[in-house]
């Protein structure tokens, strides 16, 4: 099975978490969406697939490259 | 004694009721529509305040006769008069609204990514095209419209999508459009979401506007930052020598946030300065908006012009990085040149979600801050060449 590591494209802090482990998404829905320069961004799914190693919280702050999930499809 | 008691009913005008709907329109745009209600309300409502009749707000003196309107080269005489007079005929307020917008401006994509300057050169096209074109127009209708050389250059800074820029340029060169500029510069910043969109669609392929760019941009140091607004203060001002109120500010403002010695001004000049010179700004542009100054022709062309201009600014934007990528390797989404119409930070907003709709990998937005921020260089870069050729 392909996997596909979704990683921040930048550095902010998170607003909400759209989905959890076990969800199935489409390519281009919202897996989480990350304050960032004062602008509210979601960040999409690359790829449509199972939702897997997500651990987010609302409030938390991110680097770039950190890890958002892994999906598998 | 009572018969000299006035009210302001009896000097109630058309023109003054005009511009009770266009202040109320503003304040409707700032407050239930959201659009750049920072500089909307202040301005809709000094149009209110000052087109009431016989309020005296903006009176100036003129060899001893008092003018219930403001005259360049008069003396004010009474507060809203005094603050615009010696805030913005000085010079004072969008100057150091520079100073401001150095302190909140992020140089780092622009060094990591040089090439991205000259996008957000490539935007000042606009500002041209409006030049020649209201150039053009108010030769051929001399009978309607007083719109010469240096007014054709104050209506063409629009473009540049920079209100400070605008404000400043058309003190100098058209004094007169002043409240026209400044609301057509800010409203069509707020509508950038509603402009940019279909020019960019229009021009790109969805293949382009797919293309995907690499998130992590180099990581730039210390040092380079600090360096950065010293070295871009002395090139460009030395280049447009007219350019250095502006750029010497917003430079100063930059180095006082990289400088890391200096948070306690650059926090001030970010935040409590920028706000007392924003209200300070809107409120007296808002005040200069009076039936007489505003009711006019040219405030017409000023609007026409402009949307124009920031249109043109768009489309050139977008060509110059499609014109960018047959000769590099490593290709840049075309959508990014849109950034560079300054509109900080609404234009790389634009970018970033277009870049998502055609391609959920992207994320653009750090990548169109840096057309972004040299399109606010750019502006004040073009405004001095403008003031060193007309002013």
């Amino acid at each position: 099975m392909a996997q596909e590591k979704v990683e921040f494209p930048i550095a902010g802090r998170i607003v909400s978490v759209a989905v959890k482990g076990g969800d199935v998404v489409e390519e281009g829905d919202a897996l989480c969406v990350l304050e960032s320069m004062k602008m509210e961004n979601p960040i999409l799914a690359p790829v449509g697939g199972l939702v897997t190693n997500i651990n987010l919280a609302p409030g938390q702050t991110v680097v770039t490259g950190e890890l958002i999930t892994i999906i598998e499809y | 004694m009572f018969s000299m008691f006035e009210t302001g009913f009896a000097g109630l005008t058309w023109g003054s009721v005009v511009m009770f709907a266009i202040g109320g329109l503003l304040l409707y745009l700032g407050i239930a529509k959201k659009m750049e209600p920072l500089l909307l309300v202040p301005i809709g409502f000094g149009v209110i305040l000052v087109n009431l009749p016989f309020g005296g707000l903006m009176e100036t003196i003129v060899q001893g006769r008092v003018y219930e309107a403001y005259v360049v080269g008069g003396e004010p005489a009474a507060i809203m008069s005094r603050v615009f007079h010696y805030g913005l005929t000085w010079e004072v307020i969008p100057v150091f609204i520079f100073l401001g917008l150095g302190a909140m401006t992020d140089f780092g994509p622009v060094i990591a990514n040089p090439k991205t300057l000259i996008l957000g050169a490539g935007a000042q096209f606009g500002v041209y095209f409006a030049f020649f074109v209201a150039l053009l127009i108010g030769s051929a209708l001399p009978d309607v419209l007083q719109v010469g050389i240096k007014e054709a250059a104050a209506i063409g800074i629009i473009g540049g999508a920079d209100g400070p820029t605008a404000i400043y340029a058309a003190n100098r060169l058209a004094p007169y459009l002043i409240g026209a500029i400044a609301v057509a510069a800010y409203t069509y910043m707020a509508m950038v979401p509603i402009i940019q969109p279909p020019i960019i669609k229009l021009l790109t392929s969805e293949k382009e506007r797919a293309i995907y760019m690499k998130p992590q941009l180099r990581e730039v140091s210390k040092t380079e930052k600090i360096l950065f607004p010293l070295v871009a203060a002395i090139i460009i001002i030395l280049l447009v020598p007219k350019s250095a109120p502006l750029i010497g500010m917003f430079m100063f403002g930059n180095l006082l946030r990289e400088s890391g010695v200096t948070d306690r001004l650059a926090n001030t000049a970010a935040n409590a300065l920028m706000n007392v010179l924003t209200i300070l700004l809107g409120l007296s542009v808002g005040c200069f908006m009076s039936a007489e100054y505003f009711l006019k022709p040219e405030s017409l062309l000023v609007f026409a012009l402009g949307i124009m201009a920031f249109a043109t600014s768009t489309a050139f934007g977008v060509l110059l990085a499609k014109f960018m990528n047959l000769f590099s390797k490593e290709k840049i989404n075309p959508i990014i040149g849109a950034a560079g119409v300054s509109a900080v930070p609404m234009a790389a907003r634009v970018v970033q979600k277009m870049g998502q709709q055609a391609n959920p990998r992207n994320f653009l937005l750090m990548h169109a801050m840096g057309p972004n921020i040299a399109g606010v260089i750019g502006t004040a870069t073009a405004a001095g060449i403008f003031l060193g050729m007309l002013g």
